[in-house]
């Protein structure tokens, strides 16, 4: 667990994020001690004492121009920083060697808020927020018009090596999505798409939770992701599009036989 | 002569009159007084601060130990809902202009405000807006955040009333804040006495100055805004409904463009009052008084550009994202420019350490964490890291209550004698500092630690991982030590309205106008309305009479000027 600096060790941006946030620390902290330390002087050193007696001084310009250039320049170089680690937070990598192949059915897209790595390869998913729950969508939908598509809720698994590409959405309220270690949050925003992106290097749970207020059971709103090897991803993901296909089957049956049973084409969709 | 000391000229003290005016409890109703008025102000405000606060002390009661039942959910939310909108709006926004009212004509040698009767009209706006928010707590009480996001905050998910108390809160305060603005505008424009020109207008004035300004133009963005929402729940309209064409990301943007400059009519103020308090207590004129005038104009200007700030994790385009980053980045500067001039103020002083300064000097001590980490949220990947947790939690904390509060406290025991007539004592006031200024390290310095490890606000519970119980814990008993400190700033004025010493008319040996009147002032304020002829005009009078009574004292045993001395100074 962090102390000084925000989590990271899960995904490449987090760990730019943790970077670019040790480095204004660092200023800040140096920042910090030379005003507090000039503020507690000044009212140790200046205290009153018999016999003092204050200056009578109501400014200085040239001190004030230079400490106003000053706290510019700090800025303008604290700017200067982010945008250098900018790139790296905002701009995925490409999937590792070792990544998931199935990122080869990666769609490219014009949308300047979603950032895709350089070869423009990566696993789609959307993530949807809503009271109190996420919902996980796959790539791989059964039929063209996206239906059928592999689902999770509670746990988003994922393969190792490979560059994932979120799309948060909302179905109600605003949510927001949090894994400190992958990196920073996204709002949820109904009627909105945000986008962010994560690899996560080496198997393992990664947890987190939504991050704006969404009702009662906000707290409980619970974010788990499970990063698995890229073999046993789509092992996972088969298996779920099997069950989805089971499950398919099976209601074509119950309707088939609820067809015959009260008089075949008045059941259309019960 | 040479036999006897020179004798030492000052103002008379006299026992604390009855006033002549009307008196009873019928009187406070009828009222037009701005003294009076800013005492209703201020007596109603602080009540709520003591409602607000125990609300905060029942959420870290519920978040002492992890996964506790103590509070259920839906009370929970609807106390930080209660919390956070009291704070902004039951009592940081009207005690400053409590003060203002009391104050500004004083301070500037008017004899009431501009439009009297419009006065009393926001005091009672003011206490309508309180009553409405309060008495949803005896039916559904609002649990939608004080920021109220929708769709959360429309009729599909909060279909209780409590959300229409509070937006009926957000239209009588809003108004009563409008009407009090232009009122004091209209004062500190045109009543100010002779002399007064705007080089030598008091700081505090210029921070209420640009106070009501900033009030004037961002008041009217919220109204509409809750006014839409108010049909949105009510009438059919679906300006903030994804399903139906609105937008839930404009009510992010309308609020915020209010919020935002909020955070500035809240700790404008208290910059004021601070730079007040510090020439009066290090004895020595305020370091770069023109630095200080222009950085409060320069801080409100820029707080209508840094709004989307609060929305860095929305979908909203790089291009304002880098725009907000760099407008944040700008405002930095004026506030660093104000917290130099302060230390530089106390430089080659000689500090006395009454209680009025040392709230000043916590407060810019706790100033100064609350800016830096505001820079971090400025920087907006590392914002994404940090918004909606308890890090922001703890930086608005720094800069609402360790900024505006402390200042707040500090004009509590600067001003009290003017108000009164008497003292506060020091030794309770130093003992509710103390307790005040480490209690509040203890329950905020910790939930930047909380926040980085992930634990969001919002939440009325946590699981036992890592160190959150711990730090959870510091935090709670923080609270109640701070809780204690506000607890004998209470006590010490309870005890100090009756019995306290007599403070007679100058008890600082202060700057500013409101100290060449009597305490507490007549009703009419001045009987002579002085010539201003430099920023300390009470320096000036302070010299007058020195040099009169200097030159002309006749009878060596007497130590005191009469009481007619007070205007040789016209």
């Amino acid at each position: 667990m962090a102390f000084f600096t925000p989590q990271s060790g899960g995904s490449p941006n987090a760990d730019e994020i943790a970077s670019l946030y040790r480095i204004i620390l660092y200023i800040a902290l140096v920042i910090f001690v030379a005003v507090e330390g000039a503020l507690g002087y000044a009212l140790w050193k200046f205290r009153k004492r018999k016999g003092a007696v204050a200056a009578q001084i109501r400014g200085n310009t040239r001190l004030e121009i230079a400490w106003t250039v000053g706290a510019a320049v700090i800025l303008v170089v604290l700017a200067v920083l982010t945008f250098v680690k900018l790139s790296a937070i905002q701009d995925p990598s490409n999937s590792g060697p070792e990544g998931a192949q199935l990122a080869s059915d990666g769609v490219l897209y014009a949308s300047a808020q979603r950032h895709l790595p350089p070869n423009g390869k990566a696993l789609d998913i959307t993530a949807v927020g809503r009271q109190y729950i996420w919902q996980y969508v796959y790539p791989g939908a059964a039929e063209a018009d996206g239906l059928g598509a592999p689902y999770s809720y509670e746990e988003l698994v994922v393969p190792t090596e490979t560059t994932v590409s979120l799309d948060v959405v909302s179905a109600d309220v605003v949510h927001s999505w949090w894994v400190p270690e992958l990196g920073g949050k996204v709002q949820a925003v109904p009627g909105y798409h945000s986008y962010t992106w994560f690899k996560i290097p080496k198997p393992g749970i990664y947890r987190g939770q939504c991050a704006n207020l969404c009702g009662r059971g906000h707290a409980r709103m619970i974010i788990t992701v499970k990063a698995v090897p890229p073999a046993q991803f789509e092992a996972w993901l088969a298996y779920q599009k099997q069950l989805i296909a089971e499950a398919n089957a099976a209601a074509q049956a119950a309707r088939a036989k609820l067809g015959r049973q009260i008089g075949a084409g008045q059941v259309e969709n019960p | 002569m040479a036999l006897y000391a020179p004798p030492v000229p000052q103002i008379v003290t006299h026992d604390v009159e009855p006033r002549t005016q009307a008196r009873g409890w019928t009187s406070w109703f009828t009222t037009t007084d701005h003294k009076r008025i800013g005492i209703l102000y201020m007596v109603t405000t602080f009540v709520f601060f003591l409602l607000g606060g125990v609300e905060a002390l029942m959420m870290r009661l519920q978040l002492g130990a992890p996964e506790n039942t103590l509070i259920p959910p839906q009370t929970y939310n609807q106390l930080f809902t209660m919390h956070g909108t009291t704070m902004v709006f039951l009592f940081i926004v009207p005690m400053m202009a409590g003060l203002a009212n009391y104050f500004v004509p004083l301070m500037i040698g008017a004899r009431d405000m501009a439009f009297p009767r419009l006065n009393a009209m926001s005091y009672w706006l003011l206490l309508a807006g309180g009553l409405v928010f309060y008495a949803s707590i005896f039916w559904n009480p609002p649990e939608a955040g004080w920021t109220s996001y929708t769709p959360l905050s429309n009729a599909y998910f909060s279909p209780g009333g409590g959300q229409d108390a509070w937006i009926y809160l957000i239209h009588l305060t809003g108004l009563s804040s409008l009407l009090g603005a232009i009122n004091l505008y209209a004062t500190i424009v045109n009543m100010r006495a002779p002399g007064m020109s705007w080089g030598r207008l008091p700081l505090f004035v210029w921070a209420i100055l640009t106070y009501a300004l900033l009030l004037i133009f961002a008041l009217p963005v919220i109204a509409a805004a809750v006014t839409m929402l108010l049909t949105d729940r009510h009438f059919g309209t679906h300006f903030f409904d994804p399903n139906n064409g609105g937008s839930s990301l404009l009510w992010q943007h309308l609020f915020w463009f209010f919020g935002h400059p909020e955070v500035y009519i809240m700790v404008l103020p208290g910059f004021g009052i601070v730079s007040e308090i510090l020439p009066v207590f290090a004895r020595k004129p305020i370091f770069g008084y023109k630095a200080i005038a222009a950085s409060t104009v320069a801080i409100a200007f820029l707080g209508f550009l840094t709004w989307a700030h609060h929305m860095f994790a929305t979908p909203i385009p790089e291009a304002i994202l880098v725009f907000v980053m760099l407008s944040s980045f700008l405002i930095a500067i004026p506030t660093g420019v104000k917290i130099f001039n302060w230390i530089a103020t106390l430089w080659r002083g000689t500090v006395e350490f009454k209680t009025p300064l040392l709230f000043c000097a916590g407060f810019i001590s706790l100033f100064i964490i609350g800016g830096i980490s505001g820079v971090f949220l400025a920087v907006f990947p590392v914002d994404w890291q940090l918004n909606e947790s308890y890090f922001v939690v703890a930086h608005i904390h720094f800069v609402l209550m360790g900024g505006a509060v402390f200042t707040i406290f500090a004009a509590i025991y600067y001003w009290f004698p003017k108000i009164t007539g008497r003292m506060l004592s020091e030794g309770l006031g130093k003992l509710s500092f103390w307790l005040m200024f480490w209690g509040f390290l203890i329950t905020f310095l910790i939930q930047h630690v909380l926040g980085l490890d992930g634990m969001p606000r919002r939440v009325y519970e946590y699981p036992d991982v890592g160190h959150l119980a711990l730090y959870n814990q510091i935090s709670t008993v923080g609270s109640f030590i701070l809780a204690l400190g506000v607890l004998v700033t209470v006590l010490n004025v309870a005890r100090s309205v009756k019995s306290g010493i007599v403070a007679g008319p100058d008890p600082w040996k202060a700057n500013t106008l409101e100290w060449f009147t009597a305490s507490p002032p007549p009703v009419n304020n001045f009987d002579v309305v002085p010539r201003v002829r430099s920023v300390e005009p009470m320096k000036d009078i302070r010299r007058e009479v020195e040099r009169r009574s200097g030159a002309t004292v006749a009878d060596p045993g007497r130590a005191t000027v009469p009481a007619g001395a007070m205007q040789v100074g016209v």
